[in-house]
């Protein structure tokens, strides 16, 4: 059962010590659903990271919404990915260009995981997801 | 004994709390903290003697002036080398960019390079350009599956491959071994090889003599040794830095300029074009200084005990594999727990505040050759403690637990 982003940010935010947080995270990208090996291919690499990251984004024509898979092959970037998709997959594009994830990040407490020195892609992917948007919308 | 105690108070950043818990610094492979020292020569500097060097007159030119060439006499002093011998660069980095661009017009397409796969990224690609640019073959060194040097390997292949230029590092950033430089370099210097050793690993813990060491050209970085950022040095043979071609041009390096013709200037200064780092080469003098003062044979005794004592507790967790040679290595422990990623490791004891690397440490074709994506670094200088290493141990078993 995929959690939506209300129940995430709610076992979170209830989740005082850091350990119980990461804990957390790690457990929702345990829960993502498997990105197809046939989806990783290099233009679906985030560059530059030292996890390695893939995102692959489509749009759903007849439902007006985007569709985004992901997959990392560390515990704690594939939880964050876990978390971006639940706030961003099925929205339509008007809907994802009101949506902040930095916003978002910094009121779950997760705001370091963004900043561009982790190296981790986060937010290339947030980028790369608001880039579709305003190019649907 | 070395007063570590003593030793940590002068280094205002070891007792600073980060995310609610002590420091443990655990990465001085990147940079190492600075003392109070080097803090304090920085800040002086800019506040009362700021001045620029080798031109004016006036009084705080003159003094800037001295305290910049000091320094390069109190470093030069470190490595037993002449002053002349000693170029500033911005870091190890342009050192051997330095000499690979130098040496351009020395080589040719029967020319044969020969670096490591140990090598950091900084010791490769410069020398992989220079290879292209002057049609010359580029090889590596046999090493073992382990990571570690054959010296007879070594020795046999430069014997057969009689290399124009050897790089080659003094240590291993990613895992910290001790290269057997003595025999290497010694089979280069049969075949009239020039040799570059990278020593920015290893120049602060094994503070090396070199003219005892005999390389051509020797690297180092200051922020590596104590000092500053954006700072770095280069030792050349004098005879082998002046055959160098020049690198940068502009003002500080030239004898006379007519719009027709320029006259460089001898090494050093024809290697040190424009404003240098003033302040940085000044306070690097402090550091060294610092770390003068401080008893080798005592720092370098504590940093293998402090090595040893982590070393065996960490093998002694469950899973954890080691990539470093625990024989000889410079302190840095390279290691993976089960298939965990490192940064998932590096993430998590940053929560404990511990302090370490993750990642292939700029030093891909290594864990290409170790066939490992990355590892997790932990990297000691002399101002670690066996409380670190405690700290460290402890947070990385309550990693493990939050990962099992």
């Amino acid at each position: 059962m995929i959690k939506t982003f209300k129940e995430i940010a709610l076992s979170l935010e209830s989740a005082p010590p850091w350990q119980q947080k990461y804990r957390e995270i790690m457990l929702l990208g345990k829960q993502l659903p498997p990105m197809s090996e046939i989806l990783k291919t290099d233009d679906a690499l985030v560059p530059g990271c030292e996890s390695k990251v893939w995102m692959y984004l489509d749009f759903d024509l007849e439902e007006n919404t985007l569709v985004i898979v992901g997959d990392s092959d560390t515990r704690i970037v594939k939880g964050l990915l876990a978390i971006v998709l639940a706030l961003y997959n099925g929205l339509t594009p008007e809907q994802v260009m009101h949506t902040n994830a930095f916003a978002e990040f910094e009121r779950l407490g997760l705001i370091q995981h963004l900043s561009p020195s982790r190296g981790n892609g986060i937010k290339a992917m947030v980028e790369r997801i608001q880039t579709m948007a305003q190019q649907k919308s | 004994m070395l007063d570590v105690e003593k030793i940590r108070a002068e280094f205002p950043a070891l007792s600073q709390l980060i995310n609610e818990q002590p420091l443990v610094y655990l990465d001085s492979a990147a940079t190492t903290q600075k003392p109070l020292a080097v803090i304090t020569a920085t800040e002086q500097f800019y506040a009362r003697n700021n001045a620029n060097v080798h031109r004016g007159r006036h009084t705080l030119s003159e003094q800037a002036t001295l305290a910049y060439e000091q320094a390069r006499a109190i470093v030069a002093g470190f490595f037993n080398i002449a002053v002349s011998e000693l170029v500033w660069t911005k870091g190890a980095t342009e050192a051997i960019n330095l000499v690979a661009n130098g040496l351009t017009e020395q080589l040719n397409i029967h020319s044969t390079i020969v670096i490591s796969a140990l090598e950091h990224h900084a010791n490769i690609v410069p020398w992989q350009q220079l290879a292209r640019r002057t049609g010359a073959t580029l090889l590596a060194l046999p090493l073992q599956p382990n990571g570690r040097f054959n010296t007879g390997q070594c020795v046999e292949f430069i014997e057969q491959h009689k290399p124009t230029v050897l790089a080659i590092t003094h240590a291993s950033n990613a895992l910290g071994n001790i290269t057997p430089l003595e025999a290497i370099l010694h089979a280069a210097k049969q075949q009239n090889t020039i040799t570059l050793v990278d020593g920015a690993q290893a120049a602060l813990h094994l503070q090396p003599d070199l003219q005892q060491l005999d390389c051509d050209f020797y690297v180092f970085s200051a922020h590596k040794m104590l000092g500053p950022t954006g700072l770095g040095g280069l030792y050349g043979r004098y005879d082998r830095l002046n055959s160098l071609s020049v690198y940068q041009t502009g003002g500080e390096m030239i004898e006379s300029v007519t719009l027709a013709k320029t006259v460089f200037r001898q090494a050093p200064a024809k290697f040190e074009s424009g404003t240098p780092n003033i302040a940085a080469v000044i306070a690097f003098a402090h550091a060294i200084k610092y770390l003068k003062a401080l008893d080798t044979a005592n720092v370098y005794v504590h940093e293998q005990a402090i090595f040893n004592y982590a070393a065996k507790k960490l093998q002694a967790i469950d899973g954890i594999t080691i990539y470093s040679d625990l024989k000889s290595n410079i302190g840095t422990l390279s290691f993976n727990y089960k298939d965990e990623h490192p940064y998932d490791i590096a993430t998590l004891l940053d929560g404990y505040g511990v302090a370490v690397r993750s990642g292939h440490h700029c030093a891909q074709p290594l864990m290409q050759h170790l066939g490992i994506k990355g590892s997790v670094r932990a990297s000691f200088a002399f101002y670690n403690n066996r409380q670190d290493i405690d700290l460290f141990i402890a947070a990385l078993q309550e990693c493990i637990a939050l990962l099992d």
